[in-house]
């Protein structure tokens, strides 16, 4: 693997490297030693503490591994991923998992969209809603989750004042412990908390749009709505699915947030796949068990993911 | 008639423009304005807007209650060490990914989308099993080691980019007058880094100073514990909390992000959105 690429194989990427030595201009993999060494220091580390833990805890999968136990882990083939199929706790946290993603993710979408659009116009206190609109970004997990405790509170709540001050309820709520309204309520602190993200790439999309493609279809009539579906939208496709993409990816395995609200209650009603996972993994120490959990959580982002990249990749062609 | 269409698009944008405001503001606003109420105001049936008497008096109960000075401390330790490794060992590695057409920075770079794709706990098990072999779990050493891998793809990311920044025929100027690819790296390539540099330990720090899953897992005594476990040491087991306190408490544990945030808003922005043009 080490000394296959002949010393002239590749030209080096833009910009040629100063002279080396002879003995320096050998070459592995298209590197020679100098690059090697400015490479190890951040490789050695990522094969090390992610590529290979990851690798061992697909196996893990596939074993009987669990904390604090003396007999030796033995290899158990599929059986966790058999116990899975009939594990219905776990399928409705999965569902809860996907309605939560799906929901969170168009959400952010939409309502990031519509603000990139406002930001992209030339109105005042823009500035204002940019800043405000990058704070939720900064703030810790945990601090967004107690937050939306103290906005969600059944009597010091803002949210239940509100409500009753303008009479639309007439006795407070308790929005995380209804096991119809926790969900919900949930989700909208998903949304707030990661539209800042999706806000900047739409913002920096938008930007990137030419300018003199939409006079031009002003010039030829077009109303603001052509211009958007007709202009915008093609050269925002790209940056839309990357970053709805990621979004789905990242707001399906997420964590912290759910465990400061809710902590997965009530009654498993906002218990998403990682809490489950954690829970089984830290509480009950059923490692290969909760590896499995993992497993088919890859294994299902991405098949959905190939399948809405694909369908969206073949719109393309049309 | 296109003027009225006009001025009522504009208003509708204004009024959409406030509805946005309102909807990231209200919370924040909300925080502040609980942790700044006095306990006796918290007690109050009917909760107002602002606080009437607004008093500090939940910020000092807040570091009676939980060990928050330690615990401020562990994250500063942990966020400052683990921001100085990543972007150190990022920086040559970035430089190289760049200037060189090789399959392992192909590799390297397919490596970060991927990981981004795994759930923690497929991680953080066998993690948990390695760092337990070698003592460190439980420790701030192992916490700081974990944050540098957890860092390092959004390190080499965005150092991608300023790397691509610095036009190559400066190196070979450099070249040129005789030095070395180290030479040349330590005295022309890096100082030309500095903005990126600074901004990358920046959002490194500000990274890993916010992270929880990890060390809820890893940090098992209250006095190793960083600043995002032991917020949630506030909230009870049945749910129920000092309101006051916990408020606080979130308030100064956002402060530091917030202001590093402040500083690097601008580079922020403007890298991803390159980074989003080029794809």
């Amino acid at each position: 693997m080490s000394t296959t690429a002949p010393a002239t194989a590749k030209p080096p990427h833009r910009g040629t490297p100063p002279p080396r030595s002879p003995a320096a201009r050998k070459q592995a993999l298209g590197l020679d030693r100098d690059a090697w060494f400015l490479l190890l220091p951040a490789l050695l580390p990522i094969l090390l503490l992610s590529a290979g833990p990851l690798l061992y805890g697909v196996s893990l999968a596939f074993t009987d591994a669990q904390s604090g136990r003396t007999e030796v882990t033995k290899f158990i083939g599929a059986d966790n991923l058999v116990d899975l199929r009939f594990d219905s706790l776990f399928w409705s946290s999965f569902k809860i998992g996907l309605v939560w993603a799906v929901c969170v993710t168009a959400l952010q979408f939409v309502l990031a969209l519509g603000l990139a659009v406002l930001l992209n116009q030339n109105l005042r206190f823009r500035w204002l809603a940019r800043t405000l609109a990058l704070v939720p970004w900064a703030m810790p997990e945990v601090v967004i989750g107690i937050m939306w405790r103290l906005v969600y509170h059944q009597d010091a709540g803002i949210l239940n004042a509100t409500l009753s001050d303008l009479h639309l309820i007439s006795e407070n709520v308790d929005w995380l412990a209804g096991v119809s309204l926790a969900l919900p309520a949930v989700i909208v602190v998903g949304v707030w908390a990661g539209m800042p993200q999706t806000t900047v790439m739409l913002l920096a999309g938008l930007q990137n749009v030419p300018h003199e493609l939409h006079e031009a279809a002003a010039i030829d009539g077009a109303g603001v709505w052509r211009r958007f579906t007709k202009v915008t939208w093609p050269a925002l496709k790209p940056v839309v699915l990357s970053i709805t993409a990621l979004n789905f990816i990242w707001n399906f395995n997420s964590f912290g947030l759910v465990y400061v609200l809710t902590g997965g209650g009530p009654g498993g009603a906002t218990r998403l796949p990682m809490l489950f996972a954690y829970e089984e993994a830290f509480r009950y120490g059923q490692f290969g068990y909760a590896a499995a959990m993992g497993l088919v959580m890859v294994a299902v982002i991405a098949v959905l993911l190939t399948i809405f990249l694909r369908n969206r990749l073949k719109g393309d062609d049309r | 008639m296109n003027r009225t269409r006009g001025a009522l698009a504009r208003t509708g944008q204004y009024l959409a423009l406030v509805c946005y405001l309102v909807f990231l503001a209200f919370p924040l606003f909300w925080l502040l304005s609980t942790a700044l109420k006095s306990p006796q105001e918290l007690g109050s049936v009917d909760p107002s807007w602002l606080p009437r008497h607004p008093s500090l008096d939940s910020f000092s109960a807040a570091f009676e209650q939980q060990p928050l000075a330690r615990s401020a401390l562990n994250s500063l330790i942990v966020a400052g060490c683990a921001a100085a490794v990543s972007v150190a060992v990022a920086v040559p590695a970035a430089y190289a990914m760049v200037r060189y057409r090789s399959p392992v920075s192909k590799a390297a770079t397919g490596w970060i989308l991927v990981s981004q794709m795994f759930p923690f706990v497929l991680v953080i098990i066998p993690l948990f099993m390695v760092l337990k072999g070698f003592h460190l779990i439980n420790s701030l050493t192992g916490l700081v080691l974990v944050y540098v891998v957890w860092n390092l793809p959004f390190a080499l990311w965005m150092l991608q980019g300023y790397v691509r920044a610095v036009p190559a025929s400066l190196e070979e100027a450099a070249a040129i007058d005789g030095c070395g690819r180290f030479r040349t790296l330590v005295s022309v390539v890096f100082p030309l880094l500095t903005p990126g540099l600074v901004a990358t330990v920046m959002f490194s720090f500000v990274t890993a100073w916010n992270e929880f899953f990890f060390a809820l897992v890893l940090l098992k005594s209250p006095e190793k514990q960083t600043m995002s476990v032991i917020l949630t040491h506030f909230i009870g087991a049945e749910g129920a909390a000092d309101l006051g306190p916990l408020a606080a408490a979130a308030v100064m544990a956002t402060l530091p992000s917030l202001l590093f945030f402040a500083l690097l808003q601008r580079r922020l922005v403007s890298g991803i959105m390159s980074g989003a043009v080029k794809g």
